[in-house]
């Protein structure tokens, strides 16, 4: 019988031996003449990415001694015997995990801690290092921005990035615009999931609530492909932070006031977290804004009220764990009262008006037009940590109700325009370790969506019945190619198939040559109109390949190559009709294929202690490219109107942003970020409409830490005039006085500089909170202009001066 | 496995959502179009002397072009008694618009113009603050030739207004007829 010290691993003849040596209660290292030169080499990572962990203490316990990793994550023990000990790992930012090691020869041992209040941390300061893609560079806004942008729109806080603008219809409703591309060219992904909020539309803007997020990302790069592959603009990831791994509760209440609009919000959240990993969360924002104003008049009608929930409950373990998340984004908003055109006469007597037709007094109410949103979002996710990787799986579901409430004659009330989108999905994704140097991951996803136009409206359908089933697989491989490359590179297919349901106008359906094309399609022919059953399926296939070469610690450049395909959505394949906010004929086409888009970056980004620089550089081919050109005119009982067509052509954009930060003396900082985009028609170098203009932001801001951390800056903002854009204007009869008019809907307005001033500051509360107290006034001089990216410029200019107050107390 | 019972708390969702039916969607009746306006001009002094003006759009915003018909010659020195009508004939049978418009008439106004022969056009008919609505009027041709008559439809205009450039509001119908004044 052999037997064995359990201490040191000596081995025994019999039990009476071991019973002999128990007895006497000696230890073996004493007793045997031991082996006591043994190495124990420990390198503490990260469990997220594999990122040395610096600072960690390591105990071994039954020796008393401890040690501390160094900047690479490692830390040695020697002279030590062959025995089994208990080590205690802890570190800062990080809960301590007790693990036991048999030392049997000289070891090496990888220890992978969850690193997890640095998720919290991320939130507190600016700087964070963990990216979504490690080869493109990638474009983040920290909680501290959005802290400030906490009464604004995600568009608004996108904006603060280089080479993002917004497309505007008003003041609230605002789109990012991500290199000149937006819409349907760009993904937003909240907490995981793929938001499906009719996003096709111009005038809609994304349902997401700013105050529910704490860290926005921009990404191009592979990464993206574990999200969608027809992002050929980008994708931005709205994500919340990561819950404490031990017992805590923390929160906050954010309260805003502004003087334009003269409304405000406030918005609560609240985290409960405990050791053993549960925890759940809660947050809500209401908000509630009366009438915009310019500096001459208001803006009558264009208020909003704005509720929104989101609760979070799950558990966080290191190896395994689940969430469940819910939120709920609604809004009621009103829409320019002076905006509803009908006729293109209307729209050139608006432009010749300068100013709106209706201006009411300031007013809470939000009457008709108007928008009303409500989105539900549900997800489930689950993951576990296998030996091959960490496995999750994820289930969410999206309804999507959108109402919109134009003028209408014999006092229906009812909306004119009313959406149902519902939209379920189900994915598997796998995230695995190759080796120390590289990762790989892959999945599966399968998507079911439905969207539903309620027909009760009594107004032809804008977006048809449709059923879509999509199918996607993925895999992205990422690797430390040499000490200074990094190399990433994914691939995706996605498979998409449509069934929708549709009635044509007869005419228009003969008129487009589709009762040749597509006569498998027609269900029924009821004289004035066709009901039809259109069908596609799409295959996309996107990809990308990264690089990225550090020069040094503080000097990356980033070299990146992406392919995304994107099918054309429902507004490019089935409109067919007057467009009623654009007072144009807006029609698709059934036989679009998809477009696809071959993006190329390059980056250089260099920062150290006293300033930061980042030079971006693109070129964006886009094969048929879908957009829309105007034809002719065309009559109708109500006049004529500029009848435009969805068409595709190639397409190309380019463009290059800048971006540098300096600190001078001690707390003066100098920022300036510039961003340029152009973009043509590839045929005839025709230039693309929307493209946002050239524009200069630089700041300055002083810091006094003995003040409280007063922070005082000064924002300039100097948008140039588009002077390449596409000459889409008409001479229009105008039957009353006998003459042809101008329709100018493509000169862009005037260059304009505005200059904002902020400042905050911040106290500690007593009971160990803090509190944080922001002042920005906007347009500080109270200029009167109009911005190219605003859909509503024709009938209105920009707000005036605005001041916002908020005061925030994180506990 | 904590995963499988994930996997099967989503099942239910997934059957829910395939359990759709496949019926095509009802048609949509449009209610507020308005396909057909029709104008009869009597002679006030000739009860036998009736002109007809018409415009009709029977696929609205289609691509068909509205058919735009005058039944012959307006007779110079004499005035007309004008109605308008409007229909929807997209439904069936067809709806009188004009109804509507009279219901509301502080949110409507027809306006008219002549251009290369002389007309004066006196409102008939007024919503509840006087101001005019225009479903009945006077047409009275000063005198002998041919040009264009251009009756538009506003939906709320700013009432009272000095014409059809300042009024605001957005337009409903505007259809210009040729006319021969003999």
């Amino acid at each position: 019988m052999n037997c064995k010290c359990n201490k040191c691993g000596a081995s025994f003849r019999s039990k009476l031996a071991l019973a002999l040596y128990s007895f006497f209660s000696i230890c073996c290292i004493n007793l045997f003449a031991q082996n006591c030169n043994n190495k124990l080499s420990i390198q503490v990572v990260d469990l997220h990415d594999g990122s040395p962990l610096s600072n960690a203490n390591i105990e071994i316990n039954e020796l008393e001694i401890q040690g501390t990793t160094d900047f690479d994550g490692n830390v040695t023990f020697e002279n030590l015997c062959l025995d089994t000990y208990l080590l205690t790992i802890s570190h800062e930012d990080c809960g301590s995990v007790t693990q036991s090691i048999d030392l049997k020869k000289d070891v090496f041992r990888k220890i992978r801690l969850e690193h997890h209040l640095t998720e919290l941390e991320e939130i507190m300061v600016i700087s964070n290092n963990r990216n979504n893609s490690r080869t493109l560079f990638e474009n983040k806004i920290s909680n501290e921005v959005l802290e400030d942008y906490n009464n604004r729109t995600l568009g608004e806080v996108l904006k603060t990035v280089t080479g993002v603008s917004s497309l505007n219809s008003g003041n609230y409703l605002s789109k990012p615009v991500i290199n000149g591309l937006h819409s349907s060219r760009v993904i937003l992904i909240n907490n995981g999931v793929r938001l499906e909020d009719q996003e096709w539309g111009i005038e809609h803007a994304p349902s997401i609530d700013i105050n529910s997020i704490d860290k926005i990302s921009i990404i191009k790069g592979a990464s993206s492909l574990k999200y969608a592959g027809d992002a050929v603009g980008g994708v931005i990831i709205a994500e919340t932070s990561k819950e404490k791994l031990l017992d805590s509760i923390y929160g906050n209440v954010t309260t805003n006031l502004q003087s334009n609009g003269r409304g405000g919000g406030i918005s609560t959240d609240y985290t409960k977290t405990h050791s053993s990993g549960w925890y759940y969360k809660f947050q809500g924002t209401l908000k509630r804004m009366g009438d915009f104003e310019t500096p001459n008049y208001v803006m009558t009608n264009t208020g909003f009220s704005e509720h929104n929930l989101s609760l979070k409950a799950g558990l966080n373990r290191i190896d395994h764990g689940f969430d469940v998340y819910y939120s709920l984004f609604s809004n009621y908003l009103g829409i320019l009262r002076s905006s509803h055109a009908h006729t293109a006469i209307d729209i050139i007597n608006a432009i010749e008006n300068e100013v709106p037709h209706i201006i009411e007094d300031f007013s809470y109410d939000i009457n008709i037009p108007r928008q009303k949103i409500n989105h539900h979002l549900i997800k489930f996710r689950g993951f576990k940590n296998f030996d091959f990787g960490k496995f999750s799986m994820k289930y969410d579901f999206q309804s999507n109700d959108r109402k919109e409430y134009d003028i209408r004659r014999g006092n229906r009330t009812k909306p004119a325009l009313d959406l149902n989108l519902q939209t379920h999905s189900l994915a598997f994704d796998l995230e695995s370790k190759f080796d120390n140097n590289s990762n790989l991951k892959a999945g599966i996803s399968a998507r079911y969506q439905k969207n539903f136009p309620d027909p009760s409206t009594g107004v032809k359908r804008i977006i048809p019945d449709y059923k879509k089933y999509d199918f996607s697989l993925y895999s992205v491989y990422d690797t430390n190619f040499s000490e200074n490359w990094f190399i990433e590179a994914g691939i995706r297919y996605d498979f998409s198939h449509i069934d929708a349901y549709k009635y044509y106008r007869t005419s228009l359906w003969e008129a487009r040559n589709y009762d040749e094309l597509f006569p498998e399609f027609v269900v029924e022919d009821l004289g004035l109109n066709t009901l039809t059953n259109p069908k596609f399926d799409f295959h996309n296939i996107s990809s990308n390949l990264g690089a990225r070469y550090s020069i040094s610690e503080s000097e990356n450049i980033f070299i990146n190559y992406s392919m995304s395909s994107r099918k054309p959505n429902p507004s490019e394949l089935f409109s067919e009709g007057l467009h009623h906010s654009s007072a144009r004929i807006e029609i698709g086409d059934l036989s679009f294929n998809s477009e696809v888009g071959h993006n190329f970056s390059i980056t250089y980004d260099s920062s150290n202690e006293k300033s930061s620089l980042t030079v971006n550089a693109f070129a964006n081919i886009v094969d048929d490219f879908i957009y829309m050109i105007p034809i002719d005119l065309m009559p109708t009982i109500a006049g004529v109107f500029p009848y435009w067509e969805y068409k595709q052509e190639d397409a190309k954009l380019f463009g290059f942003d800048l971006k540098y930060d300096s600190q001078y003396f001690t707390n003066f900082f100098v920022g300036h970020q510039f961003s340029i985009i152009k973009g043509y028609e590839r045929a005839n170098d025709k230039p693309l409409i929307n493209i946002p203009p050239v524009n200069l932001k630089n700041q300055i801001s002083y810091n006094f830490p003995e003040l409280n951390n007063l922070n005082i800056s000064l924002e300039s903002e100097y948008v140039f005039k588009q002077n390449e854009y596409p000459n889409n204007n008409f001479e229009v009869f105008i039957p009353t006085e006998q003459t042809y008019q101008l329709l100018d809907t493509s000169t862009p307005p005037d260059v304009y500089h505005l200059l904002n001033f902020v400042s905050s500051i911040g106290f500690k509360a007593e009971n160990g909170g803090n509190y944080k107290i922001n002042l920005r006034v906007e347009n500080l001089f109270n200029n009167l202009y109009k911005n190219y990216l605003n859909r509503l410029r024709y009938f209105t200019h920009e707000m005036g001066r605005n001041i916002l107050l908020s005061v925030s107390y994180n506990y | 496995m904590k995963l499988l019972k994930y996997a099967l708390l989503a099942i239910p969702f997934l059957y829910f959502s395939c359990s759709d039916d496949d019926d095509a969607p009802e048609p949509i009746n449009e209610e507020e179009v308005i396909t057909t306006m029709t104008v009869t001009l009597v002679n006030h002094q000739n009860g036998s002397d009736v002109v007809t003006m018409q415009t009709q759009d029977l696929d609205g915003d289609g691509p068909n072009a509205p058919v735009i018909t005058v039944s012959g010659p307006l007779t110079a020195g004499t005035s007309y008694a004008g109605s308008i009508q409007f229909l929807n004939e997209m439904e069936d049978p067809a709806e009188d618009i004009t109804e509507e418009v009279q219901e509301e008439d502080d949110e409507h106004q027809v306006f008219f113009s002549a251009a290369g022969v002389g007309m004066e056009f006196v409102y008939m008919d007024f919503d509840g603050d006087g101001n005019p609505l225009g479903t009945q009027f006077v047409l009275a041709p000063l005198g002998a030739g041919s040009g264009s008559l251009t009756i538009t439809l506003v939906h709320e205009p700013a009432k009272p207004n000095d014409g059809l450039d300042t009024a605001g509001g957005s337009i409903d119908i505007q259809t210009t007829f040729s006319v021969t004044v003999q």
